[in-house]
């Protein structure tokens, strides 16, 4: 199948070697950081994590997205996801090695990565989500490759396969649940100290991921003779509209927790994200954009004349893919970081560098992603014809 | 030949190296306080403890010990001086009273307390968040209660920093040895990190090794005791039965092993 990925158009080769252009860039600024340390980048003693790891975050969202056309076919038949599984299983693909590029280029010794596994620590989060992404790294190559081979070959898939995929469903809750974990577990960080926290991240990933996979789903439909179907794209919709719905009531009762019990700790994180505090506020306008792009994405999402028309589908996926990347990356490290433990305010802005970089894994990312995607849409192509 | 070759490899080798330290050990004035820091035999004399503590008496606090304590703990442990605030490493500084106990909010707390600066460091907690958060055990607790760094398996990750609730951690985003031309005299018996690692105080573990207390202890002119917690008769426990004292958030359940005295009326600043 793979000989799939070396025929194409003029325009996938043009895309790689553009995505190669800005991944290759973003390698070169890494090699500065490489060889300087992390200091090339925004990050400071007070706020030790910053856009590397509020991406990773995000993506990890995304991966565990995919979920949501795998459990509704698998778990409850729904027939009209069938034919585009694959894609949320690719997208995971290439959102998990997003994901790992991100960790490796937030690591201060990248060449000691490999400590995590000489030395398991079972009590550290970090070992546990390093598990569970590898796995469902693993998972989805291994199923969505079996699959694209069965429906190549008119045959059914094996039968190991289907037990793989109802593994990979609990793993794509547990990926996300287990990010959260990094965050929701320690003490002194009042932002992220809440139980709710995991299933925030859980309602966001489910309306960014499969909001992503709806403009690919578009994409796909435009520039291939393969189309996704637009009853699985409205029922994506649907999903989004009720995970989006999620997620802002969740922040509610952050909300409500926070400035009802008045306790000073829980309050001043949010007071910083949307008031700013004594001249401190370089996220202000960012977390409006993001609120306002989830609230009025809601408003819109819940008319189905909206939410079912083709026109109104990128727009509003946008909308939400780039309100809840707002939230969920910078909004959960500066949030978290600023004030400190001794409530002090420094603040943490990305340099040009560090955001070079991000682009470099996001474009590695993408061409890993136009790979996968040109087999399984040339098989579905040739399956058709 | 070869042996020849070996040789005057050999002779030239020591003839640098004592061209090399030569001047480094003469600019050593206060080498006083340089302690070694090997740690692979333990000698006779070195001071061996169940759960080894700290009370710093901020009545007797002043400005001047404070700064000198961040001083000459910074120059003996190479902690770099770097010129870009935000790569920033601490082990030990002094933080104003709201900032050091952010649980203890009080408008009205004595003069005293309200400008003495409160030397802040690693609380070498019973129950470390850090070193739960560690992935590769490169942050760990020793039997004696105090919390280590392994600086070469650290992968600088900086869980531990998002863990521990007293900020106590820093992280090199550069080299350190950039900021130790500010740094002069440098310890050469104490290693210099590399970037990339997490760093903190580590009570001065490389002078329990050789019988010394922790050096901050003992340049604190008496504001600073230094202890075994678990030994009912040490100066520690009897300070600490005398008078009240508090310590860093310990409603989060690290189990702060520094301890506070507190100080009542405006005289004793």
């Amino acid at each position: 199948m793979l000989e799939k990925a070396i025929k194409g158009t003029k325009n996938y080769w043009l895309l790689l070697i553009v995505l190669s252009g800005i991944a290759g860039i973003g390698f070169l600024v890494y090699l500065n950081q490489f060889s300087f340390g992390l200091g090339i980048t925004g990050l400071r003693r007070d706020v030790t994590w910053g856009f590397y790891i509020a991406q990773f975050t995000f993506l990890v969202g995304v991966a565990a997205g995919g979920v949501m056309l795998v459990l509704p076919y698998y778990l409850h038949d729904y027939k009209a996801f069938g034919r585009i599984t694959i894609l949320g299983e690719f997208l995971a693909v290439g959102a998990i090695v997003m994901c790992l590029l991100f960790i490796v280029a937030d690591m201060g010794q990248p060449i000691r990565a490999m400590n995590v596994i000489l030395n398991p620590t079972p009590y550290s989060m970090l070992f546990w989500d390093f598990v569970v992404l590898n796995t469902y790294l693993v998972l989805n190559i291994v199923i969505g490759w079996k699959l694209l081979e069965a429906e190549r070959n008119y045959v059914k898939p094996p039968a190991w396969v289907k037990v793989l995929i109802y593994i990979s469903i609990p793993c794509a809750f547990g990926i996300h649940t287990v990010t959260a974990f990094l965050y929701s577990g320690l003490p002194g960080r009042h932002f992220w100290l809440t139980a709710v926290l995991a299933p925030r991240f859980l309602a966001s990933a489910f309306a960014a991921g499969p909001s992503f996979l709806i403009l690919l789903c578009l994409i796909v439909r435009k520039f291939t003779n393969f189309d996704p179907g637009t009853k699985a794209m409205r029922t994506l919709m649907k999903i989004i509209t009720y995970a989006l719905i999620a997620n802002i009531f969740f922040f509610a009762c952050e909300l409500f927790t926070a400035f009802y019990s008045g306790i000073p700790s829980h309050i001043s994180h949010i007071q910083y994200l949307f008031m700013g505090h004594d001249g401190h506020g370089v996220l202000v306008p960012w977390m409006w954009t993001s609120m306002t792009l989830m609230v009025t994405a809601i408003g819109l999402l819940i008319v189905p004349s909206i939410r079912n028309n083709e026109k109104m589908m990128p727009v509003l996926c946008l909308m939400v893919f780039f309100g809840t990347w707002i939230d969920k990356g910078m909004g959960m490290m500066a949030g978290g970081f600023v004030p400190n433990p001794l409530h002090q305010y420094n603040e943490y802005v990305p340099t040009v560098k560090e955001i070079i970089i991000t682009l470099g894994v996001y474009a590695t990312g993408f061409m890993v992603l136009t790979i996968l995607y040109k087999i399984a849409v040339s098989i579905k192509e040739e399956v058709k014809a | 030949m070869e042996k020849n070759r070996r040789t005057f490899l050999k002779a030239a080798g020591a003839s640098a190296v004592g061209l090399s330290i030569a001047p480094a050990m003469k600019a050593h004035a206060f080498g006083e306080y340089f302690m070694p820091s090997d740690q692979t035999g333990q000698q006779e004399n070195a001071l061996i403890g169940k759960h080894w503590g700290m009370v710093i008496d901020l009545t007797k606090m002043t400005e001047e010990i404070s700064a000198k304590l961040t001083e000459v703990c910074h120059a003996a442990h190479n902690v770099p001086k770097l010129d870009n605030i935000k790569h920033e490493i601490k082990w030990i500084w002094g933080e104003h009273f709201d900032h050091a106990f952010t649980d203890h909010m009080n408008l009205y707390i004595s003069d005293a307390m309200k400008h003495a600066p409160v030397p802040v460091l690693c609380n070498q907690c019973e129950n470390p968040p850090c070193v739960r958060a560690c992935p590769t055990k490169a942050t760990f607790k020793r039997e004696d209660g105090i919390v280590l760094m392994d600086f070469h398996r650290c992968i600088g990750c900086r869980f531990c920093m998002a863990a521990c609730p007293y900020g106590s951690r820093s992280f090199n985003l550069q080299d350190p040895r950039n900021g130790l031309e500010n740094r002069k005299p440098t310890n050469p018996q104490f290693p210099t990190r590399m970037k990339g690692v997490v760093e903190k105080c580590n009570f001065c573990a490389e002078r329990l090794a050789v019988g010394k207390i922790p050096l901050c202890a003992e340049v604190s002119e008496g504001a600073i005791t230094f202890g075994d917690l678990s030994d009912p008769e040490s100066e520690i426990r009897k300070v600490l039965s005398a008078s009240f004292t508090i310590r860093r958030n310990p409603g989060l359940g690290t189990g702060p092993s520094v301890y506070y005295i507190v100080g009542g009326g405006g005289d004793h600043a």
